[in-house]
């Protein structure tokens, strides 16, 4: 974060009065702390990505095909004969600017090409030049006349303005809430992220989790040895904490169901305590009610960076899934806390690779209760499955455990807009923790803001980038924090753990962030544990501690 | 920066003139009054049939409705059933808010920076309620026309009258749709030229139709209340058009040329532009799809088989290291041949 400026000096350095000259007039500059590196040829080789090149964004020549333009192109026609969506959202919008200060990224840089109306008009405006008989027709009286119907060429500056905004879209659909149309940019940046793939241009933080997840079945290419490894020292600490040893079982074919979450899980704090949290969820339902779960090295990525690629390396990354399931016979599928991957699950999954029809319709073995929601698809979210859990009254909990803690919660942009998953989570997190404090009502449910990393944007030399598209959901958690003392920032997403700790220490230093699975753990009374005086952290509890004394 | 608004202004007083000069021509108040007329709505018809056609040939080949309420899943859970529909009717709800209430632009925000490290987001109610007026009047408008091109008139077109003109004010009697059409068209621009951001992002495309309906309210007012045109000869016109029996009444006055003219380049102009957002909404499937992907399986009709990592290459890759690790294997290790040494494990 050495480059980043100071939080207060990026703070005054916004200001949203676009300059004068016109946006079309106004080249693109490639910024340092804004844009990704670009992705390793090897990794886009292993996923047979076209033209797997080394290339630097920030060079003149971008050793692109010859045909560059033909490429995109035909591939902007197949797109546009293959997604009613992309179609209509080229053709209707008015330009009202209703969505312009909904973008978290324009909202904390004031870069008008951040509007989701310019990121999209960056690419009407080549739509309307090569796609509409209203712009070949008035595009051929003068260039002047193009302008003024938003019509333009298509040439290297144009597609270097593509890739450089297209990686400062996180896909969030906070635009689309307040668009009288639905226009959906997230739609447009997919829709654009696919066309610019085709000449391989890409971003590493995205392209080589994609082969990472290729090859060994998750983004962070854990190998399935180490994987069990991790999961084996997360047993030691649980055992440490609670004096309970819980035997989590991997590739176990015949279980009832597969567990699968994002690796981000098993590999990064805070996410390995929610992983934690887990395992001593799923080790209290075994005990008490014979709960039969596995995981997979597999399937050990639910997250899907190939939703960042193009629809066809979603579907094929997404594919693990169901084949995993089938291959060990369970009956359905249980997804951890992770945002983009529950849209892919929610939105995607069934249409790209089902019929699910090898499993059965999803049933808590210890409720009764049947997931109606989820009979197609046959994967149930965990946060319905808690909460299904603690409203039958299965789980003995003590909330007080997390007394320490005054906690608000963070929808995840794709469980909220792409789902509609809201009050699941609360209801979980109202009973395992006493102190919760909703953030304004502006800034969550489908009004939520991105932390500000998502879609794969999630890198190390953009920071600036995303410490702006991280203001305004850490400065609601700023107000939060003043205002009733907030300390604990929960989330259901594991980009969000990695991209929140770090926008919370920018902006909030005050405030961490936490899985909602994490808390879960924490109050949640395994049978014949020892008293807790550490919570997974491994911190001392306030409090439990000194009753040990008296 | 605003050549845009320039020339469209332009345009319009291009087309004024035209009509102005034109309608004065030998032959000009049959090319006015009946070929143009004719031309435009069959552009139209046509324009907007294609235009719906061709979005309606590519398939929705995904669920992606925007969702902005509580999922329905668990029973005890309360779900927004319009805001997030999981049925038909939902959907059909989620449309008539949107389409006759303008649902989506209610919830208009505008962030501000405030005492230098503060955010705020205040509810901006003007864009959305400027925008149901400028609909709504126009459609009223649009409705009262009827009274030109039907005989009898309706008893419905009548009524909207009495209504439109409940207060009684002068004579002939002041119709509330006329000027609120005209006001919301006025701040629908000013907003354009006021609103930094908005002016920014404003093209040619997005001031030439708003310059076109003030002219056709403003000439349509001017004809209505101060030059008192003569309206039964405009009727004979209207209903000439109608019945396919074209009638021109003789000196009828260049306003209402103009006042036609504007409203024919309109219906023209329409189907290759923005304002097909009429047809669009409709279409638009972040908005008219029911958010029910897990309980039912939606099909996309260009699905295609894709290479995927299988299982077994997984496991033909890691075997060695899986059984070390003690993790359950499909094949055992004799059944392959040895890989690349890996002893430095």
């Amino acid at each position: 974060m050495s480059d980043v400026p100071k939080p207060d000096e990026l703070f005054s350095s916004i200001g949203y009065r676009p300059p004068r000259t016109g946006w079309m007039d106004i080249p693109v500059e490639i910024k340092k702390g804004i844009y990704s590196y670009a992705g390793n040829p090897k990794s886009l080789e292993y996923v047979s990505l076209p033209f797997a090149r080394q290339w630097n964004p920030i060079d003149e020549d971008w050793n692109l095909p010859e045909n560059w333009k033909e490429i995109i192109s035909k591939g902007f026609r197949e797109r546009l004969d293959r997604f009613r969506s992309i179609k209509v959202f080229m053709d209707i919008c008015v330009r009202c600017g209703a969505c312009a200060d909904k973008c978290h990224f324009f909202i904390g840089s004031g870069d008008p090409k951040n509007m989701p109306v310019l990121r999209a008009e960056l690419l009407r405006s080549v739509y309307r030049n090569d796609f509409t008989t209203a712009g070949k027709i008035i595009g051929s009286i003068g260039k002047n006349f193009k302008k003024i119907i938003g019509a333009r060429e298509l040439d290297l500056q144009v597609l270097k303005e593509w890739w450089y905004y297209l990686f400062q879209c996180s896909e969030c659909r906070r635009c689309s809430v307040f668009c009288p149309y639905g226009i959906d940019t997230a739609e447009i940046t997919i829709m654009g992220r696919e066309l610019i793939n085709l000449l391989g241009l890409n971003i590493d933080w995205i392209v080589t989790p994609v082969a990472n997840c290729y090859r060994t079945g998750n983004h962070l290419g854990i190998q399935p040895h180490a994987y069990k490894d991790m999961m084996d020292f997360f047993a030691d600490d649980i055992e440490e904490i609670t004096g309970v040893k819980v035997e989590p079982s991997f590739n176990r074919k015949g279980a009832e169901i597969l567990f699968i979450t994002p690796s981000g899980d098993v590999f990064a704090d805070p996410g390995t305590f929610s992983c934690m949290g887990y395992m001593i969820l799923f080790h209290y339902l075994q005990e008490k009610y014979g709960f039969d779960i596995t995981w997979s090295t597999y399937a050990s990525e639910g997250g899907n960076f190939g939703f960042f690629t193009s629809h066809e390396m979603m579907k094929r990354l997404n594919a693990k899934m169901y084949a995993e399931a089938k291959r060990l016979g369970v009956k359905w599928i249980l997804g951890g806390e992770c945002g983009h991957m529950w849209r892919v699950i929610h939105q995607y999954m069934d249409t790209m690779n089902g019929p699910a029809d090898f499993l059965e319709d999803p049933v808590s073995p210890i409720t009764g209760t049947k997931f109606e929601n989820a009979k197609s698809t046959k994967m149930v979210h965990i946060t319905e499955f808690v909460a299904d859990l603690i409203k039958h009254d299965k789980l003995e909990l003590d909330p007080s455990r997390n007394d320490h803690l005054k906690v608000t919660y963070h929808d995840s942009c794709n469980t909220s807009r792409g789902m509609g998953l809201l009050d699941e989570p609360r209801y979980v997190i109202k009973n395992v923790c006493n102190n919760f404090y909703e953030m304004p009502a502006n800034t969550i449910r489908e009004q939520t803001f991105c932390c500000g990393s998502g879609s794969g944007l999630n890198a190390g030399e953009n920071m600036e980038l995303r410490m702006q598209g991280g203001l305004p959901r850490a400065n609601a958690v700023k107000y939060v924090h003043e205002k009733h003392g907030v300390n604990m920032l929960a989330c259901i997403c594991a980009i969000d753990r990695a991209a929140l700790s770090a926008s919370m220490e920018y902006w909030v230093p005050e405030v961490e962030v936490t899985g909602v699975h994490e808390l879960v753990g924490n109050a949640l009374i395994l049978p014949g544990e020892t008293k807790r005086t550490m919570n997974l952290r491994s911190e001392p509890l306030p409090g439990m501690e000194d009753e040990d004394a008296e | 920066m605003n050549i845009s608004y320039m020339y469209s202004l332009i345009a319009v007083v291009v087309l004024f003139l035209l009509a102005y000069v034109g309608v004065k021509l030998p032959g000009g108040e049959v090319f006015f009054g009946v070929i143009i007329p004719y031309l435009a709505v069959i552009v139209f018809v046509l324009g907007f049939i294609n235009r719906v056609m061709d979005w309606s040939r590519s398939p929705v080949p995904f669920r992606i409705p925007t969702t902005c309420g509580q999922q329905k899943s668990l029973p005890w859970i309360k779900s927004a059933s319009i805001d997030n529909p999981s049925t038909t009717s939902g959907v059909i709800l989620r449309m008539i808010l949107e389409v006759v209430f303008l649902r989506s632009l209610f919830r208009n925000t505008k962030a501000e920076l405030k005492d230098g490290d503060k955010i705020s987001y205040e509810w901006e109610k003007w864009l959305w309620l400027f925008s149901l007026i400028f609909h709504w009047s126009f459609f009223t408008v649009l409705f009262r026309h009827l009274r030109f091109f039907t005989e009898p008139v309706p008893a419905c077109v009548q009524l909207l009258e009495k209504l439109d003109g409940f207060l009684q004010i002068g004579l002939p009697i002041l119709m509330l749709s006329g000027v609120a059409l005209l006001a919301a068209v006025t701040f629908l621009f000013l907003r354009r030229i006021w609103i930094s951001q908005v002016r920014y992002i404003s093209l040619g495309s997005d001031y030439f139709p708003l310059f076109l309906i003030f002219g056709i309210a403003f000439t349509g007012i001017l004809m209505r209340y101060f030059t008192k045109v003569d309206i039964v000869g405009v009727k004979a016109i209207a209903m000439g058009l109608v019945t396919f029996k074209p009638h021109i009444t003789e000196g009828i006055g260049s306003i209402f040329y103009i006042h036609l003219f504007f409203v024919c380049v309109l219906l023209a102009y329409f189907p290759f532009s923005k304002l097909m957002h009429l047809g669009g909404i409709f279409m638009s499937p972040s908005r008219n799809l029911a958010n029910n992907s897990r309980a039912k399986r939606h099909v996309n009709p260009w699905n295609y088989p894709v290479k995927i990592h299988t299982y077994d290459a997984y496991e033909d890759e890691f075997r060695e290291k899986m059984i070390e690790a003690g993790l359950p294997v499909e094949k055992m290790i004799e059944d392959q041949t040895p890989e690349e040494p890996e002893e430095k494990e």
